[in-house]
């Protein structure tokens, strides 16, 4: 049976601007959960450029991508947001009362008041290796990652890729599979160099093969691959093999976005500026996501959508209840909210 | 200064470029199909470009950082660059590449 969780607001992305709504949502009392698809809090900043320096966050002369991103967990913790990673979500429905209901592909329900999409350049997603054809072996023969180990007892196993992912399943999966074979295009790791001197104490005592080179082709059919041809070195050569696992890092995709019924514009949410509310009322968007006459992919800009976002927000989770404008220096009922007074 | 590039579907462009330019903002700004996701940041792949045998010398080699890089493209030649990672210089009118599969959008 999958969960169920009810609560004010879901916000769909982890990013910096998805984080900062939590704290102005919970400023008005609102309740966050948020979901994303990566393992961690920060989107692009700690994915694309955790230690780069950023110049134009308003207070700050220079932070990086990881500093943000701590600051803003930080920042926020005093609401005890709640975090799922490792999920994406897929589709959003819209209940008879005005809610919503949410499905991920971890078999949760999340009920709730208010949708935020904050979901930057799309969620990361594995990059496709570009081979021609390779698509329809996915998921059946070809894993971008290993869910289950049992997947791959007794298969002949092929594993592209030189860093972490490629040289630790290289390690957790040779004593399964019948057979394994690591293909790298050059014989320079950037995986740890403990496991890769483990690969390669595998490869000379015959435990495992290593070959440098790359993915030409596949054969195979209806989804079960049969072989992977090579272009190495030594020139092309053809592995038999039954299960492929290419580990060439991660990629932005709008992904499921797309298909929940909003007004799109060139791969970005149509959103107003007094609420940043999509077509759909009741879900906004913020952040890379959206898009508007002047719109500015920068982070302080989807702090300010935050901001104004929170307020439309509340007004839908508690209609009728008057919202006074404070300061977070000057108002103790604020400060109390932030643990400060 | 000019550049000319083949896409993927092996169509040629002759680009207009400015000195000091990353060849990949000059791609991207004209609207070829060129992902480059980090905006030059070094830490996407998504602008690989081929270099013209003609040229590769005069463009050089990948740094270490680069090389490092291109080992999350599947799809690597001996003229493999990063185009985020080649300043346009006057030495580099009329330079000649192909754009990478693994560097289109979706
Ligand atoms: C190299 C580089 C340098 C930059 N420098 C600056 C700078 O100096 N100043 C500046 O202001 N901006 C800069 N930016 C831009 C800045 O990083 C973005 O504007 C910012 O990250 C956008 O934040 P966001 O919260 O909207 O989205 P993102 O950071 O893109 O986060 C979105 C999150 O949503 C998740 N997600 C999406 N869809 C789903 C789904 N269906 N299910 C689950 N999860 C999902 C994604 O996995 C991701 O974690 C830079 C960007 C790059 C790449
Ligand atoms: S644009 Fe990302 S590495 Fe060049």
């Amino acid at each position: 049976m999958s969960t169920e969780i009810t609560t004010d607001v879901v916000v769909i992305g982890a990013g910096p601007c998805g984080l900062f709504a939590a704290f102005e949502l919970g400023l008005l009392d609102l309740k966050c959960h948020f979901i994303d698809i990566l393992d961690r809090p920060g989107g692009q900043c700690t994915e694309l450029y955790p230690e780069k320096p950023i110049y134009d966050i308003p207070g700050f002369p220079v932070v990086t991508g990881q500093q943000l991103t701590d600051n803003l967990m930080a920042q926020i913790a005093p609401f005890a947001p709640e975090f799922h990673f490792n999920r994406m979500v897929n589709s959003i429905e819209k209940q008879a009362d005005g809610s919503f209901k949410l499905a991920t592909d971890a078999d949760e329900i999340f009920n709730a008041k208010v949708v935020v999409i904050a979901a930057g350049g799309g969620s990361f997603q594995p990059k496709r290796p570009p081979v021609n054809g390779i698509e329809a072996f996915e998921n059946t023969s070809v894993f971008y990652s290993v869910r289950k180990m049992d997947d791959f007892r007794g298969q002949d196993v092929v594993i592209v890729g030189g860093g972490d992912s490629a040289l630790d399943w290289t390690l957790s999966l040779q004593s399964i599979a019948r057979s394994l074979t690591l293909v790298h295009r050059r014989a320079v790791f950037k995986a740890a160099p403990a496991s890769v001197n483990k690969m390669q104490e595998l490869a000379a005592e015959g435990k495992i093969n290593f070959l440098t080179g790359q993915i030409a082709s596949l054969d195979g059919e209806n989804g079960q691959i049969s072989h992977v041809h090579l272009t190495t070195d030594a020139g092309d050569l053809s592995l038999p093999a039954t299960r492929l696992l290419p580990f060439f890092g991660l990629t932005m995709k709008l992904g499921p976005v797309a298909d929940w019924g909003l007004e799109l514009n060139d791969n970005t949410i149509v959103v107003d500026t007094e609420k940043f509310q999509t077509s759909v009322p009741g879900i906004f968007a913020i952040g890379d996501i959206n898009s508007y006459p002047g719109k500015l992919k920068l982070i302080l800009s989807g702090f300010h959508e935050a901001a104004l976002m929170a307020q439309a927000a509340k007004a839908i989770v508690s209609p009728g209840e008057r919202i006074v404008f404070q300061y977070t220096t000057s108002s103790t009922k604020l400060q109390k909210k932030l643990g400060v007074a | 200064m000019k550049i000319v590039v083949t896409d993927q579907a092996g169509a040629d462009h002759e680009l207009e470029g400015l000195e000091g330019w990353r060849v990949m903002e000059v791609i991207r700004d004209w609207g070829l199909n060129i992902k480059a996701e980090c905006g030059g940041a070094l830490s996407c792949a998504t602008c690989h470009v081929y270099v013209d045998k003609d040229w590769t010398a005069v463009v050089g080699a990948p740094s270490e950082e680069e090389e490092d890089m291109l080992d999350s493209v599947g799809d690597v030649r001996p003229n493999s660059r990063l185009s985020c990672q080649i300043l346009l210089s006057d030495a580099l009118d009329g330079l000649k590449l192909t754009l990478a599969l693994s560097a289109a959008k979706d």
